[in-house]
């Protein structure tokens, strides 16, 4: 709740907690960025009570960040979120390797991106462990995988049973192995200099880095965004129509069919990449030109659509 | 223009482009390089499905993106359609 609080896309904060304590935790984790946050404890005084004082408070804070001027910012300055759902066979071919290029160039820039997704990597796990920096890293990252996917085999869960998922089969894709080829073709050609707890800030500077995630996109977007994700790229087979209260979600998709059927949640289509009328560089080119005008302001789909799927993972467990 | 579009070469398998019907002659595409191949179908292979570009034994890997994706269950003949029928997963 602090990382979500403290995103570079948060211009204010109010915090409202059943008791102070727990309340005040979160205001000072929020408040340790520099920008306006207010906690408000409902206990001894009541629900009611406490959102009629949080609402003139939030009008305040509203209409204080109503003012703030754009500034002008370096590639560098952005923190990129990636993660694909209801991949198909284009995803593979076409959207995730345009992510790719863009990948490639953000690092380049000196931006920092976030892949996740721990238990969808199965049957790619190898190659992405390669691409770790260090063999430290390397290790930190085969154990993270091992605990995920150990504890969905701990729960009684058969991965084999929802993955790949019927939308994927339906797509074309017949194997886990199959989606995670595509899947990890996202992930641009350069090292991973770090692997990341779930919403943890990365602290080795810029670059390309594993957090360990679900795999469902709210939770996943949801997790990147609480540790300072500000655009997220989603690219697509069969159609999704996630977005996320924190940071725009730019949709983009290979599959000509999509493209169609959900042209108002797509923002890119790539589809000309299958029938080689698009070389990837052209995609790349594309999908940067359209990170540059969301992050100048431009409202992706999901934001125009209003769709704010927000999903907190529950990282410890409850006495 | 190519109907079906494979990763690498060397590949078993290119993912159709555009629906593909039995007894048609098709080109395949490839996104590593600049050359087609041509591949006379044996079935009927949807959108988004994979068509074989190599006949393949009962229990062989099936390559994709120059790796293995899966297992063969059955005999698979070159311009057959590719899916969870006659393909599973080499993991469990």
């Amino acid at each position: 709740m602090i990382g979500t609080g403290s995103n570079p896309n948060v211009a204010a904060a109010v915090v409202i907690g059943i008791e102070p304590n727990w309340t005040e935790r979160i205001v000072e984790g929020i408040a340790a960025t520099g920008k306006p946050v207010a906690g408000f404890a409902i206990e001894g005084q009541g629900e009611l009570e406490i959102v009629r004082q949080a609402s003139w408070t939030a009008m305040e804070f509203v209409q204080r960040a109503s003012e703030q001027q754009r500034e002008r910012v370096d590639l560098s300055d952005l923190t990129v979120s990636i993660k694909c759902g209801e991949s198909d066979t284009t995803t593979g071919l076409g959207s995730c390797p345009t992510v790719g290029v863009a990948v490639d160039r953000l690092v380049d820039a000196g931006a920092t991106v976030f892949f996740g997704e721990t238990s969808e990597l199965t049957g790619g796990e190898h190659l992405v462990a390669d691409r770790m920096a260090t063999s430290e890293l390397r290790d930190a990252f085969l154990t993270a995988y091992a605990d995920y996917v150990g504890e969905i085999t701990r729960g009684g869960v058969d991965l084999l049973g929802s993955q790949p998922t019927e939308g994927n089969i339906a797509g074309g894709l017949s194997t886990i192995e199959e989606k995670a080829l595509g899947n990890i073709q996202k992930l641009g050609s350069k090292p991973v200099i770090g692997v990341l707890g779930p919403a943890e800030p990365p602290a080795n500077g810029p670059g390309l880095y594993f957090m360990d995630t679900s795999s469902a996109a709210a939770e996943c977007i949801t997790l990147m965004a609480g540790a300072g994700a500000v655009v997220h790229f989603f690219p697509t087979g069969q159609g999704n129509i996630i977005g996320n209260p924190i940071e725009p979600v730019i949709k983009l998709t290979a599959n000509a069919a999509t493209a169609t059927t959900m042209s108002e949640h797509i923002d890119l289509d790539v589809s000309d990449l299958v029938l080689r009328r698009m070389r990837l560089d052209e995609a790349g080119d594309k999908l940067m030109e359209l990170l540059r005008r969301t992050a100048n302001g431009r409202l992706t789909a999901a934001e125009a659509l209003g769709h704010r799927e927000f999903v907190m993972t529950k990282l410890y467990r409850s006495a | 223009m190519h109907k079906a579009l494979a990763h690498n070469r060397g590949d078993h398998v290119a993912v159709a482009v555009a629906p593909i019907t039995a007894g048609e002659h098709i080109s395949v595409a490839y996104l590593d390089d600049e050359g087609e191949q041509s591949l006379d179908a044996r079935t009927d292979v949807p959108y988004g499905h994979k068509i074989a570009l190599a006949s393949l034994e009962p229990g062989a890997p099936v390559l994709e993106y120059s790796t293995q994706v899966a297992v063969t269950r059955v005999a698979i003949e070159a311009g057959a359609h590719v899916h969870t029928h006659n393909v599973m997963t080499a993991r469990w």
